[in-house]
This record gives structure tokens, C-alpha cells and sequence, in this order.
């Protein structure tokens, strides 16, 4: 038997005490789900979803800012794709461009330095949100606003960094058995990182990709290593202990680090990052956009530290659904909500 | 969250590459790692930010390394 | 030459773009009339259907809203069992827009009609003011088929055992539209196109269709879903014999996209009878817009209703409808 079937059995046979791990990394709950991770594994390992996307916990004032941003003359907001869906306190970027905003998506910011540079009359705010893994690509499009002296594109940002929250996560619950580090946050922040938070923490931490074998092989490692602090990096191809150095020194150059508010989950100090104030003629206005304006219900912090599973939210399927999503959890196609929802992952 | 994924450099031209993706090519900011022409990379949101091992047998190979001393 | 207010008045600059363009190019018995109304000869059961289209941009990779207007709604009928026979052409043009383009989308269209066999009979124009945002031309096609004696098609026809066909790659038309909007260079061209010969060969060859349905916007999931709604069964499909190419494959990880959520316009899926898989496989990979046909699942009928995708790691979950508009997931 090669050695992916034999973890598949192990993992499938598992009869110990009951298990919980958390990912917290949006990417790593979509392919989960894509991959039907959940079917494949003993009814006592649960994998919980955690606070990764940084579509689902940005809160209603940066959307209301930007949508308001996106109705005035003259004025584009760019984006990548999913964020136009999620709601404010009124209206998402959807309803916004219904009513006249101009809203436009992009797969590489870098083209938005392109756009604004061709179009000097018009201007243009990137939404600029992200976590370790997009911040640096921020860095190098401020570097290009720069180099091409361009004066129409400026940045909202809503930025967050993991340690934090993965701290906060921890506080608030103590039924985390190990988490699922993010892949691709720890390309850039290196996997040293999550050995430090092991450690503090007392609990294993594995590094992890986005394949199907990836992610077993780090569910499985993390049976093995249960209550201990301890790292594994299975993702070794793209990640390496000390991460991308140039990358944080771009970042540094830029952004500093500030208090952040997370949608449905409140302020968490530390937990986000901002443009040094000696960058601030790139800022569209993302200082202080902290007000999170939640229907009344919304559990999505005890979601998201695994403390209920999605259904047992009271707004889950019935106010909050993937056509009308309120909570941070189902307004990305990452959420964990919206995941339950559309594959059907039970609580078991 | 961070959707990423290796594509391998073809064209560059000193911080933009050109990186293809099994026929998609998009041009790629080049200024955060050290790169040349035919390094497969890692590429999010247009941007490279990491270089890869050339062969994704080996990756398989090394993940289970990684896990050979764990039992459950 | 652009189009102007003028165009739209209804005297003589419309008379004279309809003769220049529309009429030159859809020229038929029945059109070239230019009354109210166009009389046809008619058939016992009808197949009605209309669908409007509007693209950004007009010219896309391996098309046009000419050609997509057209096999839009021939598609429709045919899914229905129905042979299509006339189909007639409204269009919103924005003033402003390039008379050339015009005449390139509605030649487009004519060519389109003849492959599949229907005729343009009657038209509309109206021109309004020039917006910015229109896109220059918006296209409203209704078609009328003929029922055959005997057929019924329905989502809610799949039976225990039948198996579940695509005609081909999936996503090749969505990836194309958003690889323009993306700014990610590619060879992908959108697969529009009109699916008479695969689809009236399984019916003309005695083929057991229980349910048959153009795959568009949405994608494959939103198809099945409904079928196993419609039908109460459950349907099993495997991600490892879903036809996509590479190139789409590619695209869609690099912006988070599903490819069982891709639009298509060139695409249908068949439900046959289990018995029938075979030949039914065979009468499609040989049609033209074919060749990449595949068996991906088959249907089961029990208590449960749902459609469950299991993965090529082997893992299962449930395909649900698609939500929202599929927009890319990046950061």
C-alpha cells in the first residue's frame, strides 16, 4: 500500500479520544471542502474553520466606505472579485454598482497602477485587503505608484496579520487540540513564526498546502503531535523557516502594525496593519473604519473559534444565506458558514 | 484566503516577468524574490513570491518524509 | 459610420439600416416581406422560448453576441426536443456604436441561423442614447420549434441507473469572457454554439433521453442540482472524468474559480437510460462540438435527493446551486 493510501486508512480507522483542529486559512477551508476532506476521516477528528478570510471579517464601516467611495464622481473602486458581495451596514459593492457606482475587478493590483496612470482624470481606490501573503504585493504597487508618480490611485486598506488573532482564537476557547498553519501566509512570514505560537500556545501547529495529499498529510501529523506544541512544515516546496525576507522588508517600508476590528468578532489590538502616516497621501480614509454593524444573532465569533458549529447559529440558512450573507462566515465563497452551507458539512 | 499557485517564468524583464500557467500567461511583479527565466514560481495576485522545487514528484516525496517518524 | 439617433427614428435612416444590414444579411422568404407580421407555416405542438444577451465585450474570443443570441435560443428549443425552425431578432443599439461592428454581429447571427437550420423572420431595432456602460448592443432572440409526436423532455424525467453525459470541456466560454476582463493572456475561445446534430441525433437515433439541458450560466452544478430536485433522485458525479481542459483548469485555480460552476454556451448535458450509454457517448463524441464528450456520473434513485461530486482523492461532497455570480477569489 503506498503511503497516501495508508494515511487515508489511519486517519479513516482513528478510534482515540475526540479530536479538534482548526484551520485558519480561507484557502485551506475551500479545499477541504473541494476535496471532501471530512468524508475521509474518523467521525472523531473535526476540522473547525477559523478566522482566514479576509473577505469574511472585514467589517461593515470599510464597506460602507467603500461603496460610498464607488458613487462618487469620478471615482472607481477596484477590487478583487468575491468582496463586491459582502454587505455593509445598507448595501454590498453589488448594490452599489446597481445604483450607478463604478466598480471594477482585478487579478493583479499591479494593473491597477496601469489603469489610473491611463486614465489621469479619473480616480481610482484600490480595496486593499489581505493578509501576510497580499500586504507585500500592496508594498510593491505603493512602490510603483512612486516610481510612476501617479496621484489617482490611493488604497483602502483593511489589512490583518495572523499571530494575533490565532492568540484571541486561543483565549477564547480551550477545545483546540493543533492548527493548520496558513500555507501561503507562511511563505512570506516563514514557518518560525508558528513555532513561536506553538509554543506559547502548547499546541501543535503543521504547515500545510492546498492539495489533497497536502492536506491529509497535515491533518494526520497533527493526530500524531495532539496536546503537544511542536511544528511540522508539510508544505516545504513553497515554504522555508524564515519565509521571504524582502517581502516583510517591502512591507515594513509601507505599513505598521495597528488595533484591527474583525467582523463579528470585535477589536483585537495588534491584529492588523496600516500606511505610515508619511505614506498617508496614498490612504483613501481607512483609519478608524472600525464600526461592525451586525444583525442581532450573528454568532459568528463563536463560529469561528469552533465553539458552535454553522447551524446551530440562529441566523444560519434562514436570515443568512449565500444570496443574502450577514456574517463574516458566509459572505465569502471561504467562509466556513457558506461552506457548510453549500457542501453540507454536518456537525457530527 | 491567499489563492496562489506555481506558474513558470518566461519572459523577464528586470522586476516583470512573464509567467505562464499551462497556457495562461499574466505579467508578474519580480521585485520580492530573486528570479530567471524558467524558475517555476509561486504567483499571488500577480505577484511572485516565492521560487518552487522544479519537480512536483519530489514535493510528494518530502511531505511524506516530513511525517514518516509520526503514529496515530 | 456609427449608429445615431437617427437609426431609431422609425423613418428614413431606420428603413435604410435594416435594409443595409438586417435584411442583407438574414434575407428569407418570410423576412424579406418587411410586414407587421411574419406568417409562417405552423405544426400541431410548438416549442416557444425567447432570451436576451447582452456581453462586454461584443467581440470575444470564438465569438460574437451575434452567434450567441442565435445558438442561445436555438439551444433552448432543442433541449426542449423541440427542431427549431424560426427564430426572430430584437436589438437595442446604443448611439455611437460602429456600423461595421453592427454589420460583422448581425452577418455573425445569419451564419449562425443557417448552421442551425432556423430562419430569422422578423426583426426590431430601437437606438438609445449614448450611456457609457451599454455596451453598444443589447439582442433579444424568441424562437419557435416543432415538437415531434411523442417526445417530452423534462428535469424531472432521470431514473434509477441512467448516466449522466456532457458534451464536452467545461468553462471554455466563461474563462474566455473573464480572461479579457482579467487581463490574463490565453488561447481559450468561448465554445458558442448551436447543438442541433448531437442533440436531435439522440433523439432521431431512438436514444432513451430522459432530460437534456444546455449548460450556461451557472455551470454544470446548478444543471444537476435542479435535475435531482426535479426528479428526487440522487445524482453521483467524479471529479477525475470531468472534462476540462488544461488551460481552463489553470485559470480557474489562479483566480479561486470552480469549473462545475463555469458558464458554458455550447454545452449540454443528457441523462439516458443506462443501456443506452454507450451508443448515446458514441452518436455525441461523433457530432459536431463533440469530441470531447464524457460519461461523468449516473443517477440513483433512493431517499435521498442531492448531487454529490466525489473527489479524485476520494472524498465526496454535495454539489450545491450556485450562488451569487461566481466572482474570483484571490486574496
Amino acid at each position: 500500500m503506498n503511503k497516501l493510501e495508508l494515511i487515508k486508512e489511519k486517519l479513516k480507522d482513528y478510534d482515540g479520544e475526540e479530536l479538534r483542529f482548526m484551520e485558519v486559512c480561507g484557502t485551506h477551508t475551500a479545499a477541504i471542502s473541494e476535496n471532501g476532506i471530512h468524508g475521509m476521516i474518523s467521525p472523531k477528528i473535526h476540522l473547525i474553520s477559523g478566522p482566514g478570510c479576509p473577505v469574511c471579517v472585514t467589517v461593515t464601516a470599510v464597506i460602507d466606505r467603500l461603496t460610498e467611495l464607488s458613487l462618487t464622481e469620478n471615482t472607481t473602486v477596484l477590487t478583487f472579485g468575491d468582496l463586491i458581495r459582502v454587505r455593509g451596514s445598507k448595501m454590498s459593492l453589488a448594490d452599489a454598482r446597481a445604483m450607478g457606482g463604478r466598480v471594477e475587478m482585478l487579478y493583479s493590483p499591479m494593473d491597477a497602477v496601469k489603469m489610473a496612470a491611463k486614465n489621469p482624470d479619473r480616480n481610482y481606490v484600490f480595496a486593499a485587503i489581505g493578509f501576510e501573503t497580499t500586504t507585500p504585493v500592496y508594498a510593491m504597487v505603493l512602490k510603483e505608484i512612486i516610481a510612476q508618480d501617479v496621484h489617482n490611485l490611493k488604497l483602502l486598506t483593511s489589512l490583518k496579520t495572523m499571530p494575533e488573532v490565532i492568540r484571541w482564537v486561543c483565549k477564547n476557547t480551550d477545545n483546540i487540540d493543533g492548527f493548520l498553519a496558513p500555507g501561503h501566509v507562511s511563505v512570506i512570514t516563514g514557518s518560525d513564526l508558528f513555532k513561536q505560537l506553538s509554543e506559547e500556545t502548547g499546541l501543535p501547529f503543521v504547515v500545510a498546502g492546498f492539495d489533497g495529499p497536502g492536506l491529509l498529510a497535515a491533518v494526520y501529523a497533527l493526530c500524531g503531535m495532539r496536546d503537544k506544541p511542536g511544528l511540522k512544515n508539510v508544505y516545504k516546496s513553497a515554504v522555508s523557516e524564515n519565509g521571504n525576507e524582502s517581502a516583510r522588508e517591502a512591507v515594513e517600508e509601507f505599513f505598521e502594525p495597528c488595533d484591527a476590528s474583525w467582523r463579528g468578532m470585535g477589536m483585537i489590538p495588534g491584529s492588523g496593519m496600516r500606511l505610515k502616516e508619511k505614506y498617508g497621501e496614498y490612504d483613501a480614509g481607512s483609519y478608524g473604519l472600525d464600526e461592525d454593524h451586525m444583525p442581532p444573532g450573528c454568532s459568528c465569533a463563536r463560529v469561528l473559534t469552533g465553539e458552535i458549529s454553522p447551524e446551530e447559529c440562529p441566523l444560519f440558512g434562514k436570515k443568512c444565506t449565500p444570496e443574502d450573507a450577514h456574517g463574516a462566515c458566509m459572505v465569502s465563497t471561504e467562509g466556513s458558514c457558506y461552506n457548510y452551507y453549500i457542501s453540507g458539512r454536518k456537525k457530527r | 484566503m491567499c489563492v496562489a499557485i506555481p506558474g513558470r517564468i518566461v519572459e523577464l524583464n528586470g522586476t516583470k516577468a512573464t509567467v505562464d500557467f499551462s497556457g495562461n500567461t499574466v505579467e508578474a511583479e519580480a521585485g520580492l524574490v530573486k528570479v530567471k527565466i524558467g524558475d517555476r514560481v509561486l504567483v499571488h495576485a500577480g505577484c511572485i513570491i516565492q521560487t518552487m522545487s522544479d519537480d512536483e514528484a519530489d514535493e510528494m516525496e518530502e511531505l511524506f518524509r516530513e511525517i514518516e517518524d509520526i503514529q496515530i | 459610420m456609427k449608429v445615431t439617433m437617427a437609426h431609431g427614428s422609425g423613418g428614413a435612416s431606420t428603413t435604410e439600416l435594416i435594409e443595409n444590414i438586417f435584411a442583407k444579411h438574414f434575407k428569407n422568404e418570410y423576412l424579406d416581406q418587411l410586414e407587421d407580421s411574419a406568417v409562417v407555416p405552423g405544426h400541431e405542438r410548438l416549442a416557444v422560448t425567447t432570451d436576451s444577451f447582452v456581453v462586454t465585450p461584443y467581440f470575444f474570443p470564438g465569438g460574437d453576441i451575434g452567434r450567441l443570441s442565435v445558438c442561445g435560443t436555438v439551444n433552448d428549443l432543442l433541449m426542449s426536443g423541440a427542431v427549431p425552425k424560426y427564430i426572430t431578432c430584437g436589438c437595442i443599439l446604443e448611439e455611437g456604436m460602429d456600423l461595421d461592428d453592427l454589420d460583422k454581429i448581425i452577418e455573425s447571427m445569419a451564419n449562425t441561423a443557417k448552421e442551425a437550420g432556423v430562419v430569422v423572420v422578423t426583426g426590431d431595432t430601437k437606438v438609445v442614447e449614448k450611456r457609457g456602460d451599454f455596451g453598444g448592443i443589447m439582442i433579444n432572440t424568441s424562437g419557435v420549434g416543432f415538437m415531434p409526436k411523442g417526445v417530452s423532455l423534462s428535469p424531472s424525467g432521470c431514473k434509477d441507473g441512467d448516466v449522466i453525459i456532457v458534451s464536452g470541456n467545461l468553462g471554455d466560454h466563461h474563462a474566455a469572457i473573464l480572461s479579457g476582463r482579467m487581463n490574463i493572456k490565453n488561447s481559450i475561445v468561448s465554445d458558442n454554439a448551436p447543438l442541433v446534430e448531437m442533440s436531435r441525433g439522440l433523439i432521431d437515433e431512438g436514444i432513451k433521453v430522459h432530460a437534456m439541458r444546455d449548460v450556461t450560466r451557472g455551470g454544470l452544478g446548478t444543471v444537476l442540482h435542479e435535475f435531482s430536485g426535479a426528479s428526487d433522485c440522487e445524482i453521483h458525479i467524479y471529479q477525475d472524468k470531468l472534462p476540462v481542459s488544461n488551460e481552463v483548469r489553470d485559470f480557474c485555480k489562479m483566480l479561486g474559480l470552480d469549473p462545475v460552476y463555469m458558464g458554458n454556451e455550447g454545452k449540454m448535458i443528457s441523462v439516458v437510460a443506462g443501456e443506452d450509454a454507450d451508443r448515446a457517448l458514441s452518436i455525441i463524441r461523433k457530432s459536431k462540438y463533440g469530441e470531447n464528450a464524457a460519461i461523468i456520473g449516473e443517477v440513483k434513485k433512493d431517499d435521498n435527493s442531492g448531487v454529490v461530486l466525489h473527489t479524485a482523492i476520494g472524498g465526496t461532497r454535495l454539489i450545491g446551486p450556485l450562488y451569487g455570480e461566481g466572482l474570483p477569489r484571490i486574496c
